[in-house]
């Protein structure tokens, strides 16, 4: 059983969602991002997305995008985030999965990647724009080093692709929650909480609603039919918006708390 | 041919995100049945040849040939075909494809503009709004096909991000095709891009092959010794190599952008100089750092200013079948000045860089030798570009 796997035993037992927290590996530099990283961890996030940046981030809407930039012009690459994580280990349990972009992990080499990402400490990778299909390489090498692959799902996915990646995926299903892009959202369609009730009953992977929940009560409302609710662009802002500065963390920290609340 | 996954020896497939599988799985569905259909053949053959003015003539260039003093060289003239390149054989093959898929939008992005103004044309003929992508660094030295593209009654939305050039404006328009994917067609202008892409974009650019092959067999009685085209993404370069393919002894060149210099490090020669990766939904050669981060490519054609290439390209390339050098920014404008002085034909920056070796290679090669270019569009976009750098000093010759 791995990590991932152990967190959502323990929140199924005791009732409650899970809250999986996204940010930006070296946003706005890595000293900054592990105070960040360790105030989310503090403030209840089950699971935490370590985003390695990317210079051409197709899927993600600008508040990830500039959060990209902010981290290269900060020097941040795939070994300065393992580096991230190692030091996150060092003070913190909670799982962390490494999101990112095909280019810079296939650049490092998918089988060293794999073990210096468990040697760091790293729990799971979840690859944007790596489909199962394309996954030949990647995928031995991370089953190999015992980490979990997250895999994602789509509203425009269809029930077939969706059991087809929960086989062959682990650890949890990353459910897109709407076509488009990542990025805050005011409210959801009412379709979401249909589809994801669809999803959760034809898998057998925990699922985890992404892309658009910026509230506690979208949280909530996300997370009726599923395991646990992805919020990434509402915690890059609060980076945004506080960068290097001492009462970013305990910003982040304030909004992971209520967000958690809300899942309990 | 590509595996059924689209797959060049190592290179193509389909790195996208989940939400766009099962509209690329929809799209290659699509495109085998309307290629298997002889209406879609027959309305798209009547329109490259009614609306588009197929087939482009070959054109021998006696005082060129005679300028280099070496082989004999042809030019297939993709510059007179409607709307100014090639760009139009895929964007009317791909919008018969949208309209028979039933989308009601379509979206593309471009560099220099060729593709964009081919897209809105297409667009204004089918009656499909149409909005374009394009770098707003590009948006300015291409101005002349920015304001053609809105007369044309499309949308262009100058993209702020990264380098602000053509791979910055495919980054928007994936970001818009993703959010839009169930109404929205993305009709990509180059042999890049995921899978079925390349290889679609290619079979509707063979055309320019399919041509030329009898056109130069007619003129020279025999094959071309070397076939020259520029490469960007590639689109005009499969294009024309592919009909030559199947014969081993017609030497395949691409011209990559030389920019600056290849030891300047500010060009766009992504075969000579990348490195294997991922970008924009496909494996194959990439401009990169050492950290897989993708760089700014450099060139003064805003066409081939792309740090990619295509994945077919890639994989002649690895197999040796294709060669691929590079054209400086300085060797393209003196390619331009050639054709234009002694042809009296005004080439788009971008196939000036085809010129300009195709020159080089023919002074090299003995009177029996035959060169075939592939002048993919006209320079009537660049003259912005040209006067510019006339007013600075720098004179093309």
């Amino acid at each position: 059983m791995t990590a991932i796997d152990a967190a959502f035993r323990r929140l199924r037992a005791s009732g409650e969602k899970g809250l999986v927290v996204y940010l930006t590996a070296g946003d706005p530099t890595a000293a900054a991002s592990l105070r960040y990283l360790r105030a989310a961890a503090d403030a209840g996030a089950d699971i935490i997305e370590v985003g390695v940046p990317f210079s051409d981030p197709t899927a993600d809407g600008p508040t990830i995008e500039v959060a990209s930039r902010r981290a290269l012009s900060s020097g941040m690459n795939v070994a300065g985030a393992l580096e991230l994580v190692r030091r996150f280990r060092g003070t913190h349990a909670t799982p962390v999965v490494l999101f990112g972009y095909c280019n810079p992990f296939y650049r490092y080499g998918w089988p060293s990647l794999c073990e210096d990402a468990r040697e760091a400490g790293v729990d799971g990778f979840l690859v944007v724009d790596l489909p199962f299909e394309e996954s030949g390489e990647a995928l031995p090498a991370i089953r190999k080093a015992g980490l979990d692959w997250i895999p994602l799902a789509a509203p425009t996915s269809g029930m077939a692709r969706v059991r087809a990646v929960d086989r062959a995926g682990s650890g949890f299903l990353y459910l897109i929650s709407v076509t488009g892009v990542t990025g805050v959202r005011k409210t959801f369609p009412p379709s979401v909480a249909a589809w994801t009730r669809k999803v959760a009953k034809a898998t057998r992977l925990p699922v985890a609603v992404g892309f658009g929940i910026s509230s506690p009560a979208m949280a909530a409302a996300a997370t009726r039919h599923a395991d646990a609710a992805v919020v990434g662009s509402a915690c890059v802002k609060i980076v945004e918006r506080n960068g290097r500065g001492p009462r970013g963390p305990a910003e982040l920290s304030r909004f992971v708390r209520s967000l958690k609340k809300a899942l309990r | 041919m590509p595996d059924p996954a689209g797959h060049f020896g190592p290179f193509g497939g389909r790195f996208v995100a989940e939400t766009l599988m099962s509209a690329l799985i929809e799209l290659e569905k699509a495109y085998r049945e309307a290629w298997r259909d002889r209406s879609f053949h027959r309305e798209l053959d009547s329109l490259l040849k009614n609306y588009a003015g197929r087939p482009t003539p070959l054109y021998f260039a006696e005082r060129l040939t005679e300028k280099a003093g070496g082989a004999r060289i042809h030019i297939k003239r993709e510059d007179l075909a409607h709307t100014g390149s090639h760009k139009i054989n895929n964007t009317l093959g791909q919008g018969l494809l949208a309209r028979r898929m039933g989308k009601r939008r379509i979206i593309a992005e471009t560099g220099a503009g060729q593709h964009g103004v081919a897209t809105a044309t297409v667009c204004a003929r089918m009656g499909i709004p149409c909005e374009i992508y394009m770098g707003e660094e590009d948006v300015r030295r291409q101005s002349h096909n920015v304001f053609r593209m809105r007369l044309l009654g499309a949308r262009v939305n100058p993209v702020t991000s990264g380098s602000r050039t053509l791979k910055d404006a495919m980054n928007q328009a994936l970001r818009d095709w993703v959010t839009n994917v169930r109404t929205t067609y993305y009709l990509i202008g180059s042999t890049a891009g995921p899978h079925p892409y390349p290889e679609m974009v290619r079979d509707f650019q063979s055309v320019i092959g399919r041509e030329a092959l009898p056109q130069f067999r007619k003129a020279e009685g025999k094959l071309p010794t070397a076939v020259v085209a520029c490469v960007g993404g590639g689109s005009n370069a499969m294009g024309i190599f592919t009909s030559f393919l199947r014969y081993p002894r017609v030497r395949l060149y691409g011209v990559e952008a030389g920019g600056l210099g290849l030891s300047s490090g500010k060009h766009g020669a992504t075969l000579s100089r990348g490195k294997v990766g991922v970008l924009h939904g496909s494996k194959s050669f990439l401009l990169q750092d050492a950290n897989g981060q993708i760089l700014e490519a450099h060139s003064i054609s805003a066409g081939l200013d792309y740090p990619g290439v295509g994945p077919e390209h890639a994989w002649l390339k690895e197999t040796g079948r294709a060669e691929y050098v590079s054209v400086t920014d300085a060797q393209a404008l003196s390619g331009f000045s050639l054709l234009s002085r002694y042809e009296g034909i005004q080439p788009a920056l971008e196939s000036s860089h085809a010129v300009a070796f195709a020159y080089r290679l023919a002074k090299t090669m003995r009177p029996s030798g035959t060169v075939l270019v592939n002048l993919s569009g006209r320079g009537d976009k660049d003259m912005g570009i040209l006067m510019e750098l006339q007013e600075g000093g720098r004179d093309g010759d």
